[in-house]
């Protein structure tokens, strides 16, 4: 196992920044975004906090603006109006692309299609980052990536190229690639649901086990068991809003809200 | 590209079929050269020797004999025909990757100014572009008081290597292009800069790409460095004319361009399948 997980990091120069900074001041904070592709308006004012270490899902039909929150909040999609601050990045302040590079330092996406690099194996897609954007030692960071990829169970899969992995292992590989930035915050983007039902569970044991190390998590699911199991808090998206949020037993077993029941009643 | 749509839900699948047509329009010029090809040139080849040796005069020597007696000097232009080709995709090569990436750069002056010149040589004719560079360029240079002469076949390798340029600029945007978005987007939230991207990710993935492009176009040029026989070129195809000429035998034309054709096929033909194999196996890959 790791020797040191990704969570309880020796305090690194940002740590010791952020120190002063109030400890219940939430990771992330949405506030009011809007958010349009030309002519047609993907959010409509989303508002949302996370507290460091929680674990938010976002359930809601197709299309209701899930995925483009999550691109959002780490500078991939440009916001029309609202604000994201993530930690001490005002992300819809950024302009240029070293500021939005530092940002990314502290949040990793990881995708519905993995999008691991088909040219490098397992290890040099976990090590690439690390190497070259961080500048860390080789030496060191190659320890850590293949305690990551141990982490994630596929320590003698290192050698190998993503075309010659299962979905959940490129998935999983995906994952340990994003920690081994040791971002503050993981955004899932619908990571399971490219795979079949047997490797889904792998790939959610993953997670499982992240959140419970305390990483701040958002993840965008349609696994809705697993979010009932893992969430701190819930929200319902559709139509570009948050139509409810709360506490997976309360979203999940007394929704107030006719859309969210309706939604649940055609998932569950 | 700026691309409009109403349904922005149908913008992956938009740009998937631009993604194809602009890998059709890279690939759609190709060689697919086949072993019935060589059958028919040989069968051609013998039709020819068969033809001429029955008009064969008494007391001249058989038609295999003349084309033996000559083939070490056609063997020769041959040669020449292949070190044109060399150089000029060598040639050519460098300076299309280096078109090909400003026409992927971000300045907009660079790019369209790329974009020009490259569909400018890419579409203008072989042999117009040929001729030019035989007139344009002046037949010596003086550097320093010292006079350099250019030998004709150094102005042909530079008016073959234009077009090449523009078809590798265009094969390596097109590959760059052929690249998933979302390799960009997983390289941008691993916080790697567009320059890293580019060279760590993107361009690495591309080699494979290109290479069968590439070696379809070394294909194309190699049948083109016959061009060169029309602005005076002592390679295969001029050398060819003199033979003729000098055995004036008018029996003599099929079976001895036939031959000359058979060279080219036994040289292209292996690289045409080799192409078709590295496509095949990269293919499966992605």
């Amino acid at each position: 196992m790791m020797d040191r997980p990704a969570v309880n990091k020796s305090p690194t120069q940002r740590e010791r920044k952020r120190s002063g900074s109030d400890p219940s001041r939430p990771i992330v904070d949405v506030a009011d975004v809007h958010q349009a592709f030309g002519s047609v308006e993907v959010l409509k004012g989303v508002s949302m906090i996370v507290r460091k270490g929680g674990v938010v899902c976002i359930i809601g039909p197709s299309g209701s603006g899930k995925s483009t929150l999550l691109r959002c909040i780490n500078g991939l999609v440009p916001i029309q109006s609202g604000s994201i601050r993530v930690a001490d990045f005002e992300v819809h302040q950024l302009r240029t692309d070293k500021e939005k590079i530092a940002l990314r330092k502290e949040v990793s996406m990881v995708f519905q299609q993995y999008n691991l690099f088909p040219h490098k194996t397992a290890l040099e897609n976990v090590m690439m980052a690390p190497i070259h954007v961080l500048h860390e030692e080789r030496n060191e960071v190659r320890e850590r990536a293949v305690a990551l990829l141990t982490k994630v169970g596929l320590a003698q899969k290192r050698d190998s190229y993503p075309g010659e992995l299962s979905g959940g292992q490129q998935q999983r590989v995906a994952i340990a690639r994003s920690l081994a930035m040791r971002p503050e915050v993981m955004l899932f983007d619908e990571v399971t649901a490219a795979l079949d039902p047997e490797t889904v569970k792998e790939v959610l044991n993953t997670i499982r086990e992240l959140a419970r190390e305390g990483m701040t998590c958002i993840l965008v699911t349609h696994e809705m068991r697993f979010a009932r199991e893992i969430a701190d808090e819930v929200l319902f998206t559709d139509g570009g809003k948050i139509v409810e949020a709360g506490p997976p037993a309360e979203l999940f077993d007394r929704p107030r809200m006719e859309r969210t029941k309706a939604f649940l009643s055609q998932v569950l | 590209m700026k691309r409009e749509s109403v349904l922005p839900v149908l913008l992956p699948d938009a740009s998937r079929l631009v993604q194809t047509a602009l890998r059709e329009r890279r690939d759609g010029w190709r060689v697919r050269l086949r072993a019935s090809h060589g059958g028919a040139l040989l069968a051609v080849f013998v039709t020819g020797c068969a033809i001429a040796q029955a008009q064969v005069q008494a007391g001249n020597p058989s038609i295999l004999e003349t084309i033996w007696k000559w083939t070490p000097l056609l063997a020769r232009g041959f040669v020449f025909n292949l070190a044109i080709s060399f150089m000029a995709m060598g040639i050519g090569s460098i300076a299309g990757l280096f078109l090909g990436y400003a026409q992927i750069s971000l300045l907009s002056p660079v790019r369209k100014t790329s974009w020009f010149v490259t569909h400018f040589f890419r579409n203008a004719p072989w042999l117009v572009l040929l001729f030019y560079c035989m007139f344009l360029i002046p037949f010596e240079v003086t550097l320093f008081g010292t006079k350099i002469p250019i030998p004709d076949w150094t102005k042909a390798t530079l008016g073959l290597a234009l077009p090449v340029m523009a078809n590798v600029s265009e094969i390596l945007r097109g590959a760059v292009q052929s690249i998933p978005t979302t390799q960009w987007e997983a390289a941008s939230s691993l916080a790697f800069n567009r320059r890293q991207t580019m060279w760590m990710i993107i361009l690495p993935q591309c080699i494979k790409r290109m290479l069968p492009p590439w070696m379809n176009l070394y294909a194309i040029l190699t049948m083109s460095t016959v061009l060169a026989s029309i602005v005076g070129v002592n390679e295969m195809m001029t050398l060819t004319q003199r033979a003729l000429s000098a055995e004036n035998r008018p029996g003599l034309l099929l079976s001895f361009y036939s031959y000359v054709l058979l060279w080219f096929f036994v040289y292209c033909y292996p690289i045409a399948r080799w192409t078709v194999h590295l496509e095949a196996r990269y293919a499966v890959k992605q």
